[in-house]
């Protein structure tokens, strides 16, 4: 093996002489793939793991934290959510539909790696402008790959976002979370334990496909060669995931399993040396025994292969029959392919030689490090110099906010989510379309709230403050359907780490991830890095995607955005004159620059646990995250779902402009059918709260500034993203 | 009363059928697609879902199914059989009803509260009068309703259309046809009056809070309950 192999296989010459080092002997040619693939940036975390170490991942519901398959939370009555968001960004460009499908399939058999039943799903998408045909082809391929796989498999997906931006146009993000609920006595590790133990690897046949996926598609920038690099696109089989799925749930309920991991990135390679690695065992695979899709298949292609549908299953020798049985019943494929053994080493052979034969622990745990260069860039300061406060005003709000409603990062996402099973499981009490989507756990009072946020142009000015914005904003909105937050997940969708200043952007936004979270006591219990997100020169923003879950106590007490005519409409929160990185000011001028919205972590508290309070005490009808568009396009969408109008009375002391379309953090509007109350329970929280209004009517009025039929709003809202996708 | 939620591989929303069956007061239980006999059922359904993944039509594999001769004796002795979307596609193959369901005109899954409209038909098989609009959810990508060579025509005469789709006013348009059926044409029945096959999921509509929040499924899934008690008397 020569170090010229290794470099195309993503290895540096430091890194191959550190395997060198640790074998005391060159490897063999199965051997340096693995490493290729385990080492990979994907496999690896190696230029992230030192920032990812800062974040706090305890708390009192806190059931498993970062490190296994997925997070894990207690919700009470013996039951637990388990959750992860991950990213399947390059495979969506280069195959849209098959990317974006076997990115949900793979976030599932995570889930189902804990032993828990798949529930939810969320999509948060970037793409660039839909004025283009590529995009619009994008789009199309992601949005129809989530609905195939998704709706064959019988998982609601009740959430997600999807926004528009050009920093997006080379490099599309498909971030899919899953959500699953479970027994806490069945929680399932994802490890190997127990000498003499089997490994049964499940589903589908093993071929070809997704080979490098980890190394060549997720761990490199994409340059002009990306169509050459569709082969290393898997193909899904929903069917075969289903039947996988039952199986998989079914061994658990029995109490037959040891360990369970799915095989994804770096296939069975990663699968074997990392529930090995856990357990602190050695594996003995035989690679004979992997079921393939075609002959002549090599033993680094065997381990390296990331064949979709795969799962596996640690048992007792005792129980391997049993679990057989279950899986001929379900017609899944299931065959023995590894033996437990002391001493800690993945020892592999083919055709009865020994190919492979190494310490697990090094392919999982004892990757390389990188402290990679990290830079605050120059050109952020002429950014932020870049004061949207000095753009022109509109010269008609109403037009400008009807702009607005029809612009693609804030019109009715109803295209895409119509093409989404919203509601099988019968669990979901509100789906795609309001601030979270809100989930019963059945045989529970108890309901989930779900959110994914995260707001690119916001952290490209800012990274730290951005990142910040994003947990800040996702718990908002699940406090405004009345939920407590109890935990996050995410996804950190970044350029090229190899780059200063994204390594700087990295290590700001998770230190941003970082505070907000402990100000706001919801721990990270996991999540995914995405680098590389580059086409080109072009870096995406720093786009880190916080997942949210919160619990409500009583799931009759949920609120959703909807007016009822008669109320009093309450704005929480202040607004200030803060339109950096707005919606209005990319819409109308598009201008991205200035600073963000400031941030008061505190404040941001006290406003999250009032919407929460206002909600279990019945005080509220409705409650709305004001973000993207600011207060008008609040009040619009409150207006659109209830088709109940307003009038309100706009705030003096500001330009009106900058009223309407600040997009200061840490407010909420909510309506109730009567303020006083509500102002009291604000006051006593230290929250500023002002009457802005009442409802009724087919109009949205607001005193002197617009005056908007309820019908015109709804269209354009509702006809942005048909006449721009078809 | 026992109602027979047939679960193939692949199903999806059989357990929703079992929860909506309860939920109504009612009993219900899988049967296994590699079951020999449905057991001691009152009445059937086929669920929702992609049986066997649907990769060839809709249905095609299913009507194989091992369980799949029990269930044609039992609709052709009278017993009540409601099939929902899947359900729907795998009755239409099976031969026990009229037509085929193919891919929507649009060419898109759609999934949306459907306004459908009650038809005059020949058999009480939903709690709803003539010309009442139910609200039910479709979820689906092959739903377009087209009917088999002998026509519309005559499905009309023998009163064998039960469900049109409308909006909510009970107005076929080109906007309430969710997957360009033939005539808006959402759920039919065989000519005895005993098999019902329907693209929209009544089991997705028995608890207002839930889902679409609309609770008009209970009429579909009600009215099989009772004629499941009917057929267990007889």
């Amino acid at each position: 093996m020569t170090v010229a192999q290794a470099a195309a296989l993503g290895l540096t010459e430091d890194e191959y002489q550190r395997i060198v080092e640790t074998l005391s002997r060159e490897p063999t040619a199965a051997e340096l793939a693995m490493y290729g693939a385990m080492w990979s940036e994907h496999c690896s975390y190696k230029s992230s793991k030192i920032y990812l170490k800062t974040l706090p991942t305890e708390g009192p519901r806190v059931v498993m934290g970062p490190g296994e398959s997925a997070g894990i939370i207690d919700i009470g009555d013996g039951l637990v959510a388990v959750f992860k968001l991950e990213s399947h960004n390059h495979p969506s460009f280069v195959e849209p539909v098959q990317g974006a499908a076997t990115g949900v399939g793979g976030i599932v058999r995570d889930i189902i790696s804990a032993g828990a039943r798949p529930v939810a799903l969320l999509d948060p998408l970037r793409f660039g402008m839909p004025d283009e045909w590529l995009q619009r082809h994008l789009v199309s391929g992601v949005v129809a790959g989530i609905s195939q796989y998704g709706n064959s498999i019988g998982i609601p997906t009740i959430g997600g976002e999807v926004k528009f931006d050009p920093c997006y146009r080379g490099n599309p993000l498909v971030n899919v979370m899953c959500l699953g609920i479970g027994e806490a006595a069945h929680v399932q590790r994802a490890r190997a334990e127990g000498t003499g133990n089997v490994a049964l690897l499940m589903g589908s046949k093993t071929g070809r496909d997704g080979i490098g996926g980890v190394s060549v598609l997720a761990s490199r920038p994409f340059d002009a060669e990306a169509e050459a690099k569709r082969p290393s696109v898997q193909v899904g089989d929903p069917f075969t995931e289903k039947v996988v799925i039952e199986a998989c749930l079914e061994i658990a309920r029995r109490g037959l399993l040891v360990g369970l991991q799915d095989l994804g990135g770096a296939g069975l390679c990663c699968a074997t040396s990392e529930t090995a690695s856990r357990g602190m065992v050695g594996l003995d695979l035989d690679l004979d025994a992997v079921p393939l899709r075609e002959a002549g298949m090599e033993p680094f292609e065997i381990l390296t292969s990331e064949s979709q549908e795969r799962m596996l299953a640690i048992v007792r020798p005792e129980d391997v029959e049993q679990a057989l049985e279950i899986c001929r019943r379900w017609g899944v494929l299931a065959t023995q392919v590894a033996t437990v053994t002391t001493g800690g080493n993945l020892t592999v052979t083919f055709h009865g030689d020994v190919v492979a034969d190494v310490p697990a622990r090094s392919l999982a745990d004892e990757g390389p490090t990188y402290h990679r260069p990290a830079a605050r860039p120059e050109w952020i300061d002429e950014l932020r110099a870049r004061d949207p406060l000095t753009l022109e005003a509109p010269k008609d709000l109403g037009e400008a906010l009807l702009e607005l409603l029809g612009s693609p990062n804030i019109c009715s996402k109803r295209w895409v989510y119509q093409q989404y099973d919203s509601i099988v499981q019968h669990n979901t009490l509100d789906g795609p379309g309001g601030d979270a989507a809100v989930l019963r756990i059945e045989g529970t009072p108890r309901a989930l709230a779900i959110s994914t946020d995260g707001n690119g142009r916001l952290c490209q000015l800012d990274p730290r403050l951005g990142a910040q914005l994003a947990v800040a904003e996702a718990a908002r909105n699940v406090a405004c359907s009345g939920a407590r937050p109890v935990a996050i997940t995410n996804c950190l969708n970044f350029g090229n780490p190899e780059h200063a200043d994204v390594m700087w952007q990295f290590a700001e936004a998770v230190a941003g991830i970082g505070d907000a979270c402990i100000a706001l006591g919801t721990p990270v219990t996991g999540g995914n890095v995405s680098f590389y997100n580059q086409t080109g020169e072009t870096q995406i923003h720093p786009t880190p995607v916080i997942g949210m879950v919160g619990i409500l106590e009583d799931a009759s007490k949920r609120v959703g955005i909807a007016w009822s005519a008669g109320h009093d409409v309450v704005l929480l929160g202040e607004t200030r004159a803060e339109l950096g990185g707005s919606e209005w000011a990319w819409v109308a001028h598009e201008h991205l620059g200035g600073t963000p919205p400031a941030l008061d972590l505190a404040a941001e508290k006290r406003l999250i646990d009032l919407l929460a309070e206002l909600a279990e005490r019945g005080l509220i009808a409705s409650a709305h995250d004001c973000s993207e568009g600011g207060l008008g396009v609040t009040l619009a969408e409150c207006a659109i779902a209830s088709a109940v109008g307003a009038t309100i009375d706009p705030e003096s002391g500001l330009a009106p402009h900058v009223w309407l379309f600040s997009e200061s953090a840490s407010r909420a509007v909510i309506s109730a059918v009567s303020a006083g109350p509500v102002l009291e329970a604000a006051k006593a929280a230290g929250v500023p709260a002002r009457v802005l209004g009442r409802t009724g009517g087919q109009r949205l009025t607001i005193e002197g500034l617009l005056d908007l039929g309820l019908e015109e709003i709804g269209q354009t809202y509702e006809g942005g993203l048909p006449s721009l996708l078809g | 009363m026992n109602v027979g939620v047939v679960q193939f591989p692949g199903s999806n929303d059989e357990r929703d059928a079992v929860w909506a069956v309860k939920h109504l007061g009612g009993e219900a239980e899988l049967v296994w697609h590699g079951a020999d006999s449905l057991g001691d059922v009152d009445a059937v359904i086929l669920p929702g879902g992609f049986s066997y993944g649907d990769y060839l039509r809709c249905g095609a594999i299913a009507r194989f199914a091992k369980v799949m001769p029990a269930v044609v004796e039992f609709a052709r002795s009278g017993g009540p059989v409601l099939g929902i979307c899947n359900g729907f596609q795998i009755l239409c193959e099976a031969g026990l009803l009229p037509g085929a369901l193919t891919r929507n005109q649009a060419l898109k899954f759609v999934c949306r509260p459907q306004p459908i409209r009650v038809e005059k038909s020949i058999s009480a098989l939903v709690d709803a009068g003539e010309g009442e609009i139910l609200v039910i959810p479709v979820k689906h990508g092959d739903g377009r309703y087209v009917p088999d060579a002998r026509g519309l025509r005559h499905l009309e005469d023998s009163g064998q259309i039960v469900f049109r789709y409308s909006d909510l006013e009970g107005r076929s348009t080109e906007g309430s046809n969710p997957n360009g059926a033939t005539d808006a044409i959402a759920g039919v029945c065989n000519e005895a009056g005993n098999v019902l096959g329907m693209m929209p999921h009544p089991e997705h509509a028995v608890d207002p809070t839930v889902g679409f929040h609309s609770g008009d499924g209970a009429a579909v899934i009600g009215a099989l309950l009772k004629r499941a008690v009917r057929a267990s008397i007889a």
